[in-house]
């Protein structure tokens, strides 16, 4: 065994960790902004799979997956304004709600994808969106290749954390949103409108959900599927919580659980042979056990999940 | 008051429905009335559809749902029904394998239906655990129970349960003493759909003349006291209902093996567990309510394929119907409540 060999193995099992992780880390980062205006959107998984068939779609009809990617997002976006519609609109309960929006998104997405392609089993080809190597630093030994020779949907997550990151600590924009997922009442009072901000911040979400999908059909997988999301949205809530609804330990957060995806593939290369589908599982207990663990009690929004205005007598 | 209340939004969210349903059919180019026609045909046009697809299909949905209603009752958020589907199945199943031909079936089939019910409710401690002891909310953990029960099914069907044949990935089929007798001779409705039946009457009969059904049924009562007493914060009474409510969808998971698949596959469910919560929110959380609720589910489901087959309405339209009755009902009770507010 010569010690090259494991480096690569090591190197390619982090760049898929990467690859894995992106669409989780950029689906987290739009449920961190909705979570932090109050809005808890389980309808995530239903705006990612609206997002990687609309970027199919889009690529496929435009030819560019840059458009394809812009199509998505705003597929998720859009999925993201009809739940936006009823939580914040009609203020209806955002848990039941969000599960009808990601039951809804798996099976609407089902059902016009095969009524464009028919149910005859074979793969869908997109043009992709493919890697692109940085300058300098994609030459970086180890570092390179895991994080700069990636999509570009990976280097916008990138940028993305951080952008996040001072817009919610050190613009008045930010601080006006984080106030409405705290006291919204408070914020109201103080001229905020609060509904405005919940639903600007729904949709932006949704938006970049739709990213993550394309990201999805376009940069990973080359194809759309239906049900492609495999319940990423699920585990990109579970991030948010992992990661404190801080952008910066949100990304992280997302590209840890990208690389315990990527276990599987590494553990086949390494022998363990007992069946991949109980690889598939590991990263669902890692979420479980995190969430059990180290961050159960981390401080969620105060507001976040509650409907505004409160209801103050019984009708 | 408030029950008639209750009929008019269901009656409205359903109108809303098929006219949002048949509009779309429309707009994707199928012809709305043919599509309907091959549904109700499909599902409600002779006794073999009603006995053999409708009221098959509506045991789990009926189940699943008594499950949801259950926990939303108590203000519990389990979204986990459908992986303690699968833990019931999973376990029902391999009990049933592994017992040996000599077991008769009056005890072969009560005992299975009990592991099941069990391994359903073992699902739910994990969830209702981190909820007690850790404070993270349950929407997200049983719906993270959920993939990992997925992923575990999948993998049995693969290694350890696959068939002696070893070439698909599913169980061997269990033997006639584990499966559930047949109600109606000449179709395929099972003793499943009189369980089902059976437990939403006691269910009802629980919460109606019961002192701890009283207190669920106090917080269900009005949303409004819900979300101000809301979550029953006695943590061994809420405990107890979410193993209760996982015991429920694990009996619907045993029963689909032993009453209709006789095996256990891949994706053995078609999302029941998700269905359940339309089921149990268009009856108003109420037990008797979701076996109607159940049965038209199930009419909905079974007629899919007719409709697929004859007007060529892909499946996934079904889901999306399914979603479309959610959010009615929900936005139908908020517009009806703030006009008489």
């Amino acid at each position: 065994m010569s010690g090259l060999l494991d480096a690569a193995i090591v190197i390619a099992f982090l760049e898929a960790g990467v690859r894995l992780g992106i669409p989780l880390a950029l689906a987290a980062l739009g449920e961190t902004i909705s979570e932090r205006a109050g809005v808890l959107n389980i309808g995530l998984e239903g705006a990612i799979i609206a997002g990687a068939l609309g970027a199919a779609l889009g690529a496929l009809d435009t030819g560019s997956p840059i458009l394809g990617v812009l199509v998505g997002g705003l597929a998720g976006a859009a999925v993201a304004l009809v739940f936006a519609v009823f939580v914040v609109g009609l203020n209806v309960d955002q848990i039941i709600a969000g599960t009808a929006i990601t039951l809804g998104g798996l099976g609407f997405t089902a059902a016009v994808y095969e009524a464009r392609f028919g149910t005859t089993g074979t793969a869908l080809t997109l043009p992709t969106l493919d890697p692109v190597s940085l300058p300098l630093l994609s030459a970086v030994p180890v570092l390179g290749p895991v994080f700069f020779s990636q999509a570009p949907t990976a280097y916008l997550t990138y940028l993305l954390a951080p952008a996040l990151a001072w817009f919610f600590y050190r613009t008045s924009a930010g601080l006006q949103l984080r106030a409405v997922g705290e006291a919204p009442d408070a914020a109201a009072a103080a001229g905020v409108r609060v509904r405005r901000i919940r639903f600007v911040a729904t949709v932006a979400g949704g938006f970049l959900a739709g990213l993550a999908g394309a990201h999805l059909s376009l940069a990973y997988a080359g194809t759309f599927a239906e049900g492609m999301s495999a319940g990423r949205g699920f585990i990109a809530i579970a991030v948010v919580v992992l990661g404190r609804w801080n952008p910066i330990l949100v990304l992280l957060a997302g590209l840890f659980f990208g690389a315990a995806s990527a276990l599987q593939f590494f553990l086949q290369n390494l022998g363990f042979d007992i069946g991949y589908q109980i690889f598939l599982a590991v990263p669902y207990i890692l979420t479980l056990a995190a969430l059990g663990g180290w961050v159960g009690r981390a401080r969620a929004p105060a507001a976040l999940a509650l409907p505004w205005p409160t209801r103050r007598r019984g009708a | 008051m408030n029950r008639s209340r209750g009929w008019i939004v269901t009656g409205v969210a359903l109108l809303a429905t098929v006219a949002v349903a048949a509009g779309s059919l429309a707009l994707g180019g199928f012809d709305p009335w043919e599509a309907m026609r091959a549904l109700v045909s499909g599902s409600l046009g002779s006794p073999t559809a009603i006995f053999s697809i409708t009221l098959v299909r509506a045991v789990p949905l009926i189940l699943t749902g008594l499950a949801v209603a259950l926990a939303f009752r108590a203000g519990i958020w389990n979204i986990g029904a459908e992986g303690q589907l699968y833990a019931g199945a999973v376990a029902g199943v391999w009990v049933a394998l592994a017992a040996p031909s000599s077991v008769p079936a009056w005890l072969l089939l009560p005992g299975i239906l009990t592991v099941g019910g069990v391994a359903g409710a073992a699902w739910a401690v994990v969830p209702a655990a981190l909820r007690l002891r850790a404070g993270v909310g349950e929407v997200i953990t049983t719906i993270l129970m959920n993939f990992v029960a997925i992923h575990l099914a999948a993998w049995m069907v693969h290694g350890p349960l696959q068939e002696a044949r070893g070439v698909f990935p599913q169980t061997d089929r269990i033997s006639e003493t584990a499966r559930l007798p047949v109600l109606i001779p000449g179709t395929r409705l099972h003793l499943g759909f009189a369980i089902a039946v059976i437990l939403a009457v006691f269910l009802w009969a629980w919460l109606r003349y019961t002192a701890s059904g009283f207190g669920i049924r106090a917080v269900g009562a009005s949303p409004d006291a819900a979300r101000v007493a809301g979550r029953i914060e006695d943590g061994p009474t809420l405990f107890r209902i979410f193993l209760a409510s996982g015991a429920i969808a694990g009996l619907a998971g045993v029963v689909q093996v032993s009453g209709v698949t006789f095996a256990l596959y891949e994706d053995f469910s078609p999302g029941y567990g998700y269905t359940a919560i339309a089921v149990a929110l268009l009856a108003g959380l109420k037990p008797l309510g979701v076996v109607l609720t159940g049965v038209l589910f199930g009419a909905l489901e079974g007629g899919a394929g007719a409709m697929q087959r004859e007007a060529g309405v892909p499946a996934g339209w079904v889901d999306a119907v399914e979603a479309l009755v959610i959010l009615s009902i929900l936005a139908a009770d908020r517009l009806i409540r703030r006009g008489e507010a």
